[in-house]
């Protein structure tokens, strides 16, 4: 633990010197592609308001001065699975957001879907040193959570404090300056595959990246998709992404829970491909423009060419109505919420008081998926749009973008960690001189 | 059926180097490099090339001489002659010998700033302004100095206006008749007091010779017949006043004295000449006899 909290810390500086030089990249490392945003932050127009959302929805103070996308290579499953390639695809995106930019970018904040997230809900309580709740009073509490044993080769990536109680007083946000005696706390903590997440950090430190931070895609597309009522209320946040299905669920502006399944847009194409023997290619385009969950009368009759490379005339001019695409299509779609279904209902969502659901990410565009989803997963779903940000070009600001700029948020306000808090005194080494300066602070 | 010949696919992707060579093409201090430094260095390089050769530099100065000379010598800038005004003949013609400038010549190597210090450097000349006027004429206005007394030394005579400056001399006393002689250490420097002593001995003029500085500090006042009115420090005009009056009422100049001693104003004593008591008893007893 206490090396998680070294190199997340890092993490965090470079983010402070990233801010400090003004330019920052995203990147969203997805499986169908890879999109770069390169921000700049004005210094003057620094507002850190208390709760999680300020003014101007948290997004003052900085601008999208860059922006590019580039096809996914070497990423399967939102995961790297092909060093080189996946190397190549964000040597990509990063040059020409950088060229859009016309500045040079040192800093990157990363986000990707797989590497298969597990939530765990952590518990700790403490007695209080005095009477009032003070810093180190959090930073002991953060400490006192008893963490669960998940597994030899997994790795921490959020954990936060989602709530603090304070004697018999619960849903506090904030405690410090507070009377009582017993301050305990409840606190998400989520895991990845360490070696997905060495994997990408790899391939960015390949590219003369730093990595100033590294977020899951499914807290990050809540953020920006999510409103702030839904995110204060309870609502869960479906990215449906190329490779993978990224799930989280929000409740008092925290994420609480966050999932993935392993099942995404790519699945949808393959299976058309398949299906009607034609390459991938093709029925990615035949998807994108004549696809669709619910068929109609209308589309028995609507006949598409679908086309082929094979050189056989015949085979290469074959023609499927849309309902037979659909026909394709639909199954898959529903596994898909089937199987969000089947996590969400594992994670207890339908205990929630509110059961919004807000489906996004590049997969949810596809025509009449509001009504299928609603059959599978509630009543309560709507598509989600990313949030506005400034300088955020046209081509940026569909759903498929929503990871994207929820982690342009995430830059510019990211939420406290439990990194970000000091460490309690008891886990400073014996002899340490941090110690020694720590003491004479607080007695003079 | 242009899918049949399947065309080799692009790769987008930049190469690690062309990747890294962008980057370092973004970074501010190259680009400033690139966009200013660059263009500094070759335009020195080309020059410190151009002008390493000793030939060329030479070539290039000359052509810098030949144009600036060119331009000079055009008639506009040449200056033909000098005027000056306002300088008798002997100091003009000094002004010409100091000037040493053989016209024409142009306006550009005239410098008058070093000619005004040479001219100024004359005795006679008091103040002198130069400027080029219309017509190309370098016009020298010039205010002399105006002798006001001739100054004998053990060198000579000399001609001394108000402030005691040497203006010039002169071989004998008789060719400036009509300025008055003071002699004497230190005389040159109290011009002005012998002046106004000299012009309160009006009434005294067709007997004054001149006036004597005695011990850097006073006057006398020399007439003919050898007779001298020593004169005080302090106040020497009125003193003189009281002689004269005494010679206009007792007719003090005309009797056998040699010299009347003014310096202690409460006890002013008269000198008489050797044999005068002598003559004044044989006349007295001639008018004795004569009378009896």
């Amino acid at each position: 633990m206490m090396d998680l909290y070294e190199s997340q810390r890092a993490m965090r500086n470079m983010r402070r010197a990233a801010m400090q030089r003004g330019v920052v990249a995203i990147l969203d490392v997805g499986s169908s592609k890879i999109a770069c945003l390169v921000l700049r932050f004005d210094n003057a127009e620094r507002v850190t308001t208390g709760d999680g959302v300020g003014s101007l929805a948290g997004q003052a103070g900085f601008r999208v001065i860059g922006a590019a996308t580039t096809r996914s290579r070497g990423v399967r499953f939102g995961e790297v699975e092909a060093m080189q390639e996946a190397e190549k695809a964000i040597r990509t995106a990063i040059q020409a957001a950088q060229k859009m930019a016309k500045v040079r970018v040192d800093h990157v904040i990363a986000c990707f879907s797989g590497a298969g997230p597990r939530s765990y809900g952590l518990a700790g309580e403490v007695e209080l040193s005095g009477q009032m709740v003070t810093e180190q009073d959090v930073s002991r509490v953060l400490a006192a959570c008893d963490v669960p044993d998940f597994g030899g080769g997994r790795e921490v990536i959020h954990a936060q404090p989602v709530n603090f109680a304070l004697d018999h007083r619960s849903g506090l946000s904030d405690p410090r300056g507070q009377m009582g005696n017993r301050l305990a706390t409840d606190m998400h903590m989520l895991t990845v595959d360490a070696a997905a997440v060495q994997n990408l950090v790899h391939c960015i430190h390949r590219c003369d990246l730093e990595l100033a931070g590294i977020a899951s895609s499914a807290y990050v597309t809540g953020i920006a998709s999510l409103v702030e009522d839904e995110q204060e209320l309870g609502a869960a946040c479906i990215d449906m992404g190329g490779g993978a299905t990224g799930i989280s669920i929000f409740m008092k502006k925290h994420m609480i829970y966050a999932d993935a399944v392993r099942m995404g847009g790519d699945h949808v194409t393959g299976d058309i491909s398949m299906a009607l023997q034609i390459p991938h290619a093709n029925a990615e385009r035949l998807k994108t423009f004549y696809g669709g969950v619910i068929a109609t009368g209308m589309d028995d009759r609507e006949q598409i060419e679908i086309g082929g490379e094979t050189g056989d005339w015949e085979h290469d001019r074959r023609t499927v109505t849309r309902a037979e695409l659909i026909g394709v299509m639909r199954p898959r779609v529903e596994e898909i919420l089937e199987e969000v279904r089947y996590r969400l209902d594992a994670a207890g969502f339908d205990h929630l008081p509110s059961q919004q659901i807000v489906l996004t990410g590049g997969a949810s565009q596809i025509p009449g998926l509001d009504g299928l989803a609603s059959r599978i997963l509630g009543q309560q779903v709507r598509l989600g749009r990313p949030l506005r940000v400034h300088g955020l070009p046209q081509a940026a600001t569909g759903p498929g973008f929503a990871s994207a700029v929820g982690m342009c948020l995430f830059a510019a306000h990211p939420q406290d960690e439990w990194w970000d808090f000091d460490l309690p005194h008891d886990r400073y080494p014996a002899r340490s001189l941090k110690r020694a300066v720590r003491w004479f602070k607080e007695n003079w | 059926m242009a899918q049949l010949t399947r065309p080799v696919r692009h790769d987008p992707a930049p190469s690690l180097w062309a990747y890294r060579l962008e980057r370092l093409m973004l970074t501010p201090a190259v680009r400033f490099f690139l966009r200013a430094g660059v263009p500094f260095l070759i335009t020195l390089g080309a020059t410190s090339a151009y002008l390493g050769d000793q030939d060329r530099r030479d070539q290039v100065l000359l052509t810098i001489h030949e144009l600036r000379d060119k331009f000079e010598m055009r008639p506009e800038f040449m200056v033909k002659l000098m005027a000056v005004e306002g300088a008798s003949a002997n100091v003009e013609s000094d002004i010409r010998e100091v000037a040493q400038l053989d016209f024409p010549m142009t306006s550009f190597d005239i410098d008058l700033d070093t000619l005004q210090q040479t001219i100024l450097e004359l005795p006679a000349v008091k103040d002198v302004s130069l400027f080029i006027r219309a017509g190309n004429i370098l016009q020298i206005n010039v205010i002399e100095r105006q002798p006001v007394v001739l100054w004998r030394s053990r060198d000579g005579l000399d001609l001394v206006d108000r402030e005691g400056v040497v203006v010039g001399g002169v071989s004998t006393r008789a060719t400036r008749e009509d300025l008055p002689l003071i002699a004497g250490d230190g005389a040159r420097d109290a011009v002005p007091e012998a002046l106004r002593i000299l012009s309160a001995a009006a009434p005294l003029k067709d007997r004054v010779r001149g006036l004597v500085r005695v011990g850097e500090r006073r006057w006398d006042l020399v007439l003919d017949r050898g007779q001298r009115v020593l004169l005080p420090v302090a106040k020497p005009v009125q003193a003189l006043e009281r002689v004269i009056a005494l010679d206009e009422a007792q007719q003090l100049f005309a009797r056998d004295l040699s010299s009347v001693d003014m310096r202690l104003a409460a006890r002013p004593t008269i000198r008489m000449n050797q044999d005068a008591v002598a003559h004044w008893w044989l006349s007295k007893d001639m008018l004795v006899e004569a009378g009896q």
